[in-house]
């Protein structure tokens, strides 16, 4: 039986990492929500590792808080570890990392939903999605419910015909020992949509008493805290930190997985889903890199009230006794108690390239994708095209243009841009390797690159807003005060140089001028620096990111400039490419596929040359004369 | 892929070949200040005060040297009321192919970008300067020029070329796969690149490109010329040759700063080929440069030497000058010439035969005129081997190659400027990362893909 249950304005189906940000984004935005999940208790589950952020991961929560989302303030509230990484390889890179409580996590992202405004949160199975003449129009679950709304969120995560694999052993089912949502992909297929097949895996979590931590080695958080929202101190956030604990594979482990290697789903060839290559499966590593002696294997803790650890780096489809023979052959889990067992997960996910910029399908009006069911992997990944979704799928509502970031603005631009321009064959990662701006787009900036945006569309606050203009005006009212600032060639100020390997001046120079030096930090220079202003950690360190590599910062802001120029040279959807005169047929195939939306977008599809790009910017100009005429 | 799009663009637009006058062109907001950059005016005005669409006359210099490239007519066109409806300047050159290419090469080193296939005309109607009817002719000329220019392309790139390409972008390959591993992966136990090894690398890589660059033929011969040197003996005609190959063929003279103050060079064309006169005081003066400089420093002097000119006295026996040049220039590129045939032959052929088995040895008369045409001919076969011929359409893609591969070089240069001034790892990756770009512009392939299958080939990282 089928009843109408609402009406609604947007409706998100999942309560995953991307669906949470989806429904608080046009929640915020003024608009009737609804979130629909398998099971309120899952809402921003973890299902793999117990960690926010990592290199460009942890980009992504950043500019997801610029923008006024929520990943970044919950994982300041709920970190029990936090780190900085790659602090030695420059600021561009630098990320930030954090070990989670698991289930405060969850329970705190939980209740900004429930107090969010707008927003309806339901359990049940969203089995079919109602499509009327080209457009989405709502959705039907299981119980029978049927919700109208003006435009549909998908975030379906790992779930659509998820099929779990150990060992020979494999069944129906979600993550964590949920269900899978088994309907709702012949729904999608009958749509029109193309579905791929996708492979993701999770290694054990084991009992912290099993373990012998006096033969591993201690990995401690870093002492000084920088938050990953904008809108906190580090002051606000210190807390005792849990360690994690590193350790390593052996020949005996290898020798076990070897043997057993015809047992694995993944290489006993019942898996048909293709898996991502930077997180393979322990039998993944051992085949790919035979001469490898050893594989390091961190154990993280999944929480304060919980004694379960997660063992990083064990993922494994190996059958169950198979996985307890190996982990005891590993130095300090001799006596190891596996909890959950290790699998190997196998589900649907969409094509992308069926999706605009905007993150809503080509085909059917209305019908917005964001997460893994776009073949990306990873909470933040969702995240981040969750909050773009929500964001679209109400300005949609409004009638107004779609938020687009482009690859200059932020990593969502760019995982989004690589997402519906090039597809994907497995699930996708950000790297910061696949940003061709990463000087400009660094954790630091994330605000002053989006905070604005994130306001125009109603979702900063007025104190986020003040916040950010504060620390904009602190930032560039001390680079000038260090301009201004000069140094006299004193005996003190050499002998400060002297200790630093530095050159001694002769003459007076600015404390910028001491600070463009590679030697001289920011920090040091408080010694000869009497009328500092009192500053942040933070704020320090991007001002002297700021001055020390202006001139690469000045050469990439010039590249910008190029790639904004065709960028903004607009495609119309409606073009056929067939009928454009000089395009090759390879170029004419891939363009009407992939309708880009910018000559900037058709340039990075593979197969369109530059004489292609020549040809399309032709076919414009002439379109635009006939047009006038 | 990098598409650009409004910056300025430069072509030699006269077709290739040896004809007395040249045109390189240039489109863009640049075109003028980049002109200005290197033309002399003969009023001393810069170019940019000069009056607009009028030919002014001077001198191509070449701002980092300082010497004179060759002399020309300069003119200026503000927009709109161009080709292009940019800014554009004309650069008459009159010096020949040479000095044309030169000037090229001078503008792209000062900021402009090589043009692609049919990008003249296709920036004249993209802004609104030919009619409409004609954007199909427009395509044409775009999708034919550009499929020349892949079919040159290509067959430049197979063999020779295109391998030294791989092995060149497989290096770059791998240290950024080394570098963007390590960054993207901090928490794996990937060892770090250390600094040495990446400087090594990078200025290996700079070696290759710098010898790719070299063969390139409107490389290092057309820039610097075929360094020459003329030995012998005193009063054996070193001077009468290079008078006779001076009247005949001089090009430029210009006055070169070398090592030691008076040493002057000149440059000569032979069929296309110039060479670089050495020590053309030396050679006029009588002493024998073995005497007055010491056989380790002739030896010195006649190492940097890309071509060795030796000439004999076919009219006196083989002396103990000559047998002290003869162990000098062994193993080197040498064209023996015998000169005064026309005298009573003294010298003994078998001993020379002996000792230049496998050099060309060629027997003149300067006074006579004798001898000096197969003298030129030899010249140019061995530089060119008979393969290349200054007329190949393929010069003009090899210009956009050596564009490439220069900012190749160009790029690492700045990387390696990074490592020595202690720069982090992700400011040097920018450097080395552009390097391979430009040199995907020669192949055209995604450096960032490329990039990313790299790190999960090379390095075995997941969680």
């Amino acid at each position: 039986m089928e009843y109408l249950a609402g009406e609604y304005d947007v409706i998100v189906v999942g309560a995953g990492h991307a669906g949470c940000e989806a429904c608080l984004a046009s929640a915020r935005m003024g608009f009737k929500t609804l979130v629909i999940t398998l099971n309120l208790d899952s809402i921003a589950l973890m299902a793999c590792n117990p960690a926010i952020g990592g290199t460009g991961k942890g980009h992504l929560v950043r500019e997801i808080d610029a923008l006024g989302g929520e990943m970044g303030l919950n994982i300041d509230k709920t970190f029990i570890q936090i780190k900085m990484l790659n602090t030695g390889k420059g600021p561009a890179v630098h990320s930030l990392r954090a070990q989670a409580d698991k289930k405060s996590y969850q329970a705190h992202m939980k209740m900004a939903l429930e107090k969010q405004e707008n927003l309806d949160i339901k359990q049940d199975e969203v089995v079919e999605i109602i499509v009327e003449e080209g457009e989405c129009r709502g959705v039907k679950t299981k119980n029978g419910a049927v919700y109208k709304a003006k435009a549909v969120i998908l975030t379906t995560g790992v779930y659509l015909r998820g099929k779990i694999f150990i060992g020979e052993i494999s069944y129906e089912g979600g993550p964590y020992g949920l269900f899978a949502a088994n309907e709702l992909s012949a729904s999608l297929e009958k749509a029109g949509l193309k579905l791929m097949r996708f492979k993701t895996g999770t290694p054990a979590r084991v009992h912290r008493a099993s373990l012998d931590f006096t033969k591993m080695i201690e990995q401690p958080g870093d002492r000084e805290i920088i938050p990953f929202s904008f809108m906190n101190e580090f002051e606000d956030l210190s807390r005792d930190q849990i360690s994690c604990w590193l350790t390593y594979t052996n020949e005996k482990t290898h020798e076990i997985i070897r043997k057993n290697l015809h047992r694995s789903a993944l290489y006993g060839g019942e898996i048909v889903g293709v898996g991502p290559r930077y997180c393979p499966s322990i039998e993944g590593k051992l085949v790919t890199f035979p001469d490898k002696e050893t594989h390091q294997l961190f154990i993280e803790p999944e929480g304060l009230d919980t004694e379960e650890m997660y063992v990083q780096g064990m993922s494994t489809s190996l059958p169950e006794e198979v996985q307890v023979e190996f982990y005891r052959s590993i130095k300090g889990l001799e006596n190891v108690k596996i909890m959950r067992t290790a699998y190997a997960i196998e589900y649907d996910c969409i094509d992308p390239t069926q999706l605009k910029l905007s993150l809503e399908s080509k085909e059917i009006e209305g019908l917005f994708c964001a997460g893994q069911i776009n073949g990306s992997s990873g909470y933040e990944e969702a995240a981040a095209q969750g909050i773009i979704a929500g964001i679209n799928a109400a300005q949609k509502i409004k009638g107004e243009e779609p938020l687009i970031l482009d690859r200059s603005e932020a990593y969502i631009g760019v995982l989004i841009d690589d997402l519906v321009t090039k597809g994907t064959s497995e699930p996708y990662r950000i790297m910061t390797s696949r940003a061709e701006y990463r000087l400009v787009l660094r954790q630091d900036n994330a605000d002053r690159r989006l905070t604005e945006k994130g306001r125009k569309l109603g979702l900063v606050s007025e104190e986020r807003y003040r916040r950010y203009r504060e620390k904009a005006e602190s930032i560039e009212k001390e680079i000038e005060r260090l301009k201004n600032t000069t140094v006299s060639p004193t005996e003190e100020i050499n002998e400060f140089l002297r200790v630093r390997k530095s050159s001694e001046i002769k003459t007076g120079l600015s404390l910028y001028e001491l600070i463009r030096r590679p030697e001289i930090s920011y920090h040091d220079l408080a010694a000869i620096d009497a009328d500092r202003p009192q500053l942040p950690l933070a704020l320090g360190k991007q001002i002297e990111v700021e001055i020390k590599y202006e001139g690469y910062i000045k050469k990439q802001l010039a590249q910008i400039e190029q790639f904004k120029r065709i960028e903004s040279k607009r495609l119309e959807p409606g073009i056929d490419y067939t009928k454009v005169k000089g395009l090759r047929l390879e170029a004419q195939e891939k363009l009407n596929k992939i309708k880009p939306e910018s000559i900037g977008q058709a340039s990075r599809i593979s197969g369109v040359s530059p004489a292609d790009i020549s040809v399309l910017l032709i076919y414009l100009e002439q379109k635009r004369r006939t047009d006038r005429e | 892929m990098v598409i650009r799009d409004g910056d300025t663009i430069a072509a030699i637009a006269t077709a290739p070949g040896d004809s007395g006058i040249g045109i390189v062109r240039l489109s863009g907001p640049e075109a003028i200040s980049i002109a200005e950059s290197i033309f002399e005016s003969i009023s001393g005005s810069p170019l940019g005060d000069l009056p607009d669409r009028r030919l002014n006359y001077g001198y191509v210099k070449d701002p980092t040297s300082g010497e004179r490239v060759d002399e020309v007519l300069v003119a200026a066109m503000r927009a709109p009321r161009t080709y292009t409806r940019e800014d554009m300047v004309e650069i008459n050159c009159h010096g020949g192919s040479v000095p044309l290419k030169k000037v090229m090469a001078l503008v792209v080193d000062k900021g402009a970008r090589v043009a692609e296939p049919g990008e003249f005309t296709k920036r004249a109607f993209l802004n609104g300067r030919i009619d409409l009817s004609q954007a199909e002719a427009v395509i044409d000329i775009i999708n034919s020029k550009s499929e020349m220019g892949l079919r040159t392309a290509m067959s430049q790139l197979d063999g020779g070329l295109s391998r030294r390409l791989g092995v060149i972008k497989e290096k770059l390959l791998a240290m950024m796969a080394r570098i963007e591993a390590s960054i993207d992966f901090p928490e794996h136990d990937i060892e770090e690149i250390t600094r040495e090894a990446l400087e090594h690398g990078a200025k290996e890589t700079v070696d290759m490109l710098e010898r790719l660059i070299a063969t390139a033929s409107s490389g290092k011969l057309v820039r610097e010329g075929l360094k020459t040197a003329i030995v012998g003996k005193p009063n054996v005609g070193k001077s009468s040759l290079l008078n006779a190959l001076l009247r005949e063929n001089r090009a430029i003279v210009t006055d070169v700063p070398g090592t030691t103050r008076d040493i002057i060079e000149e440059y000569i064309n032979i069929k296309g080929v110039p060479l670089r006169i050495m020590d053309t005081a030396g050679i006029r003066e009588t002493e024998d440069i073995v005497e007055k400089i010491g056989v380790e420093k002739t030896k010195e002097y006649l190492d940097r030497a890309d071509l060795i000119l030796f000439v004999l006295d076919a009219a006196r026996p083989i002396s103990e000058e000559d047998r002290t040049i003869f162990e000098i220039i062994q193993g080197k590129r040498v064209i023996v010439l015998i000169n005064k045939t026309d005298l009573k032959v003294e010298i003994d052929m078998g001993e020379i035969e002996e000792a230049f088995r496998d050099k060309p040895v060629i027997p003149m008369s300067l006074l006579k005129d004798e001898g000096l045409d197969t003298l030129e001919e030899k010249i140019h076969d061995m530089v060119f081997s008979g393969q290349v011929r200054s007329s190949d359409p393929v010069m003009v893609t090899n210009v956009r190659h050596e564009d490439c591969l220069k900012r190749a070089r160009k790029s690492l240069l700045e990387a390696i400027e990074s490592i020595d001034a202690g720069l982090p790892l992700d400011l040097i990756s920018i450097d080395i990362k552009e390097s391979m770009e430009a040199l995907g512009e020669i192949t055209g392939e995604s450096i960032t893909e490329e990039i990313v299958d790299r790190i999960f080939h090379d390095f075995c990282i997941g969680k």
